[in-house]
C-alpha cells in the first residue's frame, strides 16, 4: 500500500559525519594502549565526566551500545549468545550483557582492520580484533543487571578493578540535598579510587570541561527531539536510534556535544523551517517503547507503507535527553546550567543534581512516572498511536508497560503490544509482528 | 456485486463467495505444504459451487497467516479485522470477538461496524491455540471431534500447571500414570487453555456480547470452559471457521454495518 507524497525530503547531511564519530570511538577504545593511553568499560548511563579527569587519552567502551552493535552483526551475535549459553549464562538475562559476555568469551570485537588496513566494522569486510580489555570498570547501578554485569567482565578477563556508583535515590520529584550528596560522596571516592589503580593525578579542569559537555549533549539531544513536534517530522524515528546512540556512547565526551550543538540541531532546525520530511508520505505518527529489535530495524520502513512515521519514544528521548517543563507546560530541553565551576565538590553536585533528572531513570521507581511523560509525548507530538515492545531482552525497561498500556488506553491512544527481544533475534517473530503491524494500521485508520 | 474472501489459515484455507453480501458459497481446505495450491483448489471448489467464473468476481479480498499466499487477490486485510467485521456482520450486537484459530489465539474489541478498537494476540505459545488440543488428543488417542464432547463427562476438575505444549504432554503422562479419567484429562485441557484465552482477553476487557470464532469454537469443552471462565455464555457462529473468511468477502464489498 502506497500512500500519497506529501512533502520533501532528503538524506540528513550530517549523517556521515555521525557514523565517522561512531566509528573512531571503538578504534581510539581498541588502539588506546597503542599510544599510551587508558580504557575503560562502563555502562551509557555511568557518570562518565569523572574518568575523563584521567587525561584526555582515555577512552571508554559503554556496554549496551555494544550490546546492540554485536546485535546487528547477526553472525557474530549468535556466537555470542551461544558462548555465554554454553558457560550457563541463561537466555532470560539480559540479551546486550550476553552478546558482551559472549564477545569476551569468543575473543571477538566487532570491528577490526581490513585489507586495506582501514578500522571498519567485521561486517565490512574487517578481521575482528580480540576483545579489547579494559583497564577499569567505572559503572553506575539502577538496573538491576547493571553492576552485575561487570562483576562478571571482570571474572572472564581475570579481574579488573572496578568501581560502582549507586545512583537509584529515588524519582527527581522527591529529590533533597542528602541524596545528591549521597551519589557525590561516591564519586568523590571513586575518583580516589581511579587515580589508584591508573596512577594518575586527577585534573578537574578536564572535569568541568567533562560535565559541561555532557550538559550541552543532554539538553541539545532533548532540544532536536523537541524538534520533532513538528508536522512533517524532520527526523524518523530509525534515523534517531543511529543519531541518540552517539550521546550513550559518550555523552561527556567533546566531539559528541559539538556534533549535537554544532551539526545536527541546526540542520534540524533548517529541517523544519523549510518542511523537509523523513517520511514524504507521512499522515499517521506513533511512538515506540524501549530499544528495537535491531536486527529488525526495517519494521520502522514497513510503518512508511502506511504513510506512518514513528516520531520516537520515550527511550530515545530520555535515555539520555534531559527535559523540563517550560513555562507554557510543554516539555523541552533543559535549560544548560550557567555556571562557572570553582571546585570539585560544586562541580560534581551540579553534575549529580542535574543527572538524577534522566527520564529514563524515573520508571525504575513508578512505571505512572513513566506513563505520565509518555501521554505527555502522545498528545504534544500530536500522535495517533503508540507500539509498545515487550522487550524480553531488558527487564529493566520492559517492566511497568503492561501498566503504561492501559494508561496510555485511558487517554484515548490506540496501542499495538509486540514481543520481542532487544538483541536476541531468536525472540522476534519478524512476519507476526508484521501482522500486527497490519492490524494496528486498520485500527488507526491508515489502512 | 459478488465478492470473495479467502482466509490462509495455517491449517485449513477457508473461501467465502458473497453476492450483494449473501454467502452462495463456501470451502475449506487443508493447507497442506502446497498452500498456493491448497488455495486454488479452495478458490476452484467455492467457484463451482456459486457456479460462477473467476471473471464474475468484483473484488477479491485475502487475510490470515499466509494471505499473501493466496493465488490471486485485489488486496489483503488483517485477520483480526475480518473476523469482527464477520462477526458483527451475523450478531451485530458483538464488541469482542475471540478467534482461536489452529496456530493463534486472538482477542479483539470493536466498533457496530466491525472496527478495531483495540486487540491482543497471544504469541509464541501453541497453548492457546487449536493445536494445542490436536496434540493432547492425540496424546490421549482420543479423535479430536470427540474430545470435547468427552471433557463434559469430567467428574473433577484437575488443574492442569503448564503453559506450554510440550510441557502440557508429559503432565498428561502423569496424569495417566495417577489413573486419571480420560474426560477428566480432557477437561484439564480445556481449562488450561480457556485459562490462557480468557487471560489475553481480559487484557482488552470484554461485554456481553462476546462471539467466539475460529475452528476451536466448534469444541463443545472449550466452549463450555470459556463459559465458565468468562462468566457468561459466548456466541458461537453456525459455521465459526468460515467467519474470517466471510468479513474478508464483506471487506471486498464494502460492507461497513448495518443492514
Amino acid at each position: 500500500m502506497e500512500t500519497e507524497i506529501k512533502y520533501p525530503t532528503e538524506k540528513l547531511k550530517c549523517w556521515n559525519k555521525a557514523k565517522e564519530i561512531r566509528l573512531k570511538y571503538y578504534k581510539d577504545y581498541a588502539e588506546a594502549h597503542d599510544n599510551g593511553g587508558l580504557r575503560w568499560a562502563g555502562g551509557a548511563w555511568t557518570f562518565d565526566a569523572i574518568p575523563a579527569g584521567l587525561g584526555d587519552d582515555v577512552y571508554p567502551i559503554t556496554s549496551e551500545p555494544y550490546g546492540a552493535t554485536i546485535a546487528f552483526d547477526k553472525d557474530l551475535s549468535m556466537k555470542c549468545m551461544e558462548a555465554a549459553e554454553k558457560e550457563g549464562y541463561p537466555r532470560d538475562l539480559c540479551s546486550y550483557m550476553r552478546n558482551y559476555w559472549g564477545s569476551i568469551i569468543i575473543d571477538k570485537y566487532p570491528f577490526g582492520y581490513d585489507d586495506k588496513g582501514e578500522f571498519v566494522p567485521r561486517f565490512q569486510g574487517a578481521k575482528p580484533l580480540g576483545f579489547p580489555k579494559p583497564d577499569f570498570i567505572w559503572q553506575d547501578h539502577i538496573c538491576c543487571s547493571h553492576a552485575k554485569w561487570y562483576q562478571v567482565v571482570s571474572d572472564l578477563e581475570g579481574g579488573i578493578p572496578m568501581f560502582t556508583v549507586d545512583n537509584a535515590v529515588g524519582p527527581s520529584n522527591e529529590l533533597t540535598d542528602s541524596k545528591i550528596k549521597y551519589v557525590v560522596e561516591q564519586l568523590k571516592d571513586g575518583i580516589k579510587f581511579l587515580e589508584k589503580v591508573t596512577g594518575r593525578d586527577y585534573n578537574d579542569e578536564l572535569l568541568y570541561k567533562a560535565i559541561k559537555n555532557h550538559f550541552v549533549s543532554t539538553s541539545r539531544w532533548a532540544e532536536t527531539c523537541e524538534l520533532n513536534k513538528a508536522i512533517p517530522a524532520p527526523l524518523d524515528e530509525k534515523s534517531i536510534y543511529s543519531l541518540y546512540v552517539l550521546g550513550t556512547l559518550q555523552k561527556a565526551g567533546k566531539q559528541v556535544a559539538d556534533f549535537y550543538e554544532k551539526d545536527l540541531l541546526p540542520e534540524v532546525k533548517e529541517r523544519v523551517k523549510k518542511g523537509i520530511a523523513a517520511v514524504p508520505n507521512e499522515k499517521f505518527r506513533v511512538m515506540s517503547d524501549t530499544q528495537p529489535p535491531w536486527s529488525f530495524l526495517s519494521i520502522f520502513r514497513y510503518l512508511e507503507k502506511f504513510g506512518c512515521v514513528s516520531i520516537g519514544s520515550l527511550y530515545t528521548f530520555g535515555l539520555i535527553g534531559q527535559w523540563e517543563e517550560k513555562e507554557d507546560g510543554t516539555w523541552g530541553a533543559k535549560t544548560i546550567p550557567d555556571i562557572d565551576f570553582s571546585s570539585r565538590d560544586q562541580a560534581l553536585y551540579e553534575y549529580v543534581k542535574y543527572e538524577l533528572h534522566k527520564p529514563e531513570w524515573q520508571h525504575f521507581y513508578s512505571c505512572h512516572l513513566k506513563s505520565d511523560m509518555m501521554i505527555r509525548i502522545g498528545k504534544e507530538w500530536k500522535l495517533q498511536g503508540v507500539m509498545l515492545h515487550y522487550n524480553r531482552g531488558c527487564e529493566g525497561l520492559t517492566v511497568g508497560i503492561a501498566e503504561n498500556r492501559l494508561a496510555l488506553l485511558d487517554a484515548g491512544f490506540p496501542v499495538m503490544a509486540f514481543e520481542g527481544n532487544n538483541a536476541d533475534e531468536r525472540e522476534f517473530d519478524e512476519a507476526r509482528t508484521k501482522a500486527k503491524i497490519n492490524a494496528f494500521m486498520e485500527t488507526i485508520g491508515a489502512k | 456485486m459478488i465478492t470473495m474472501g479467502i482466509d490462509m489459515g495455517s491449517k485449513y484455507i477457508k473461501v467465502v463467495i458473497l453476492k450483494d453480501n449473501k454467502v452462495i458459497a463456501k470451502s475449506n481446505v487443508l493447507a497442506g505444504f502446497d498452500v498456493k495450491k491448497s488455495g486454488q483448489e479452495a478458490i476452484d471448489k467455492a467457484l463451482k459451487e456459486a457456479k460462477i467464473k473467476k471473471d464474475d468476481l468484483k473484488k477479491v479480498i485475502s487475510t490470515g497467516t499466509g494471505e499473501k499466499l493466496a493465488p490471486f487477490y485485489d488486496d489483503t486485510k488483517s485477520v483480526v479485522g475480518c473476523d469482527s467485521l464477520g462477526a458483527v456482520f451475523l450478531h451485530p450486537a458483538t464488541r469482542t470477538v475471540i478467534d482461536v484459530g489452529a496456530e493463534e489465539g486472538r482477542g479483539m474489541r470493536c466498533d457496530e461496524t466491525g472496527k478495531i478498537l483495540d486487540f491482543e494476540v497471544n504469541e509464541k505459545c501453541a497453548a492457546g491455540a487449536g493445536a494445542f488440543t490436536e496434540a493432547m488428543s492425540r496424546a490421549l488417542e482420543v479423535p479430536l471431534e470427540e474430545f470435547g464432547a468427552l471433557s463434559l463427562k469430567a467428574t473433577e476438575e484437575i488443574p492442569m500447571n503448564a503453559q506450554c505444549t510440550v510441557f502440557a504432554e508429559s503432565e498428561v503422562v502423569t496424569m495417566v500414570h495417577n489413573k486419571v479419567s480420560k474426560a477428566n484429562m480432557a477437561k484439564a485441557v480445556h481449562d488450561a487453555m480457556s485459562s490462557r484465552i480468557s487471560s489475553m482477553v481480559r487484557k482488552i476487557g470484554f461485554d456481553k456480547d462476546v462471539t467466539l470464532v475460529g475452528g476451536v469454537a466448534k469444541n463443545v469443552g472449550f466452549v463450555d470452559s470459556l463459559n465458565k471462565d468468562l462468566d457468561l455464555k459466548v456466541i458461537v457462529p453456525k459455521d465459526p471457521e468460515y467467519v474470517g473468511a466471510l468479513g474478508a468477502a464483506l471487506s471486498a464489498s464494502g460492507w461497513k454495518g448495518g443492514k
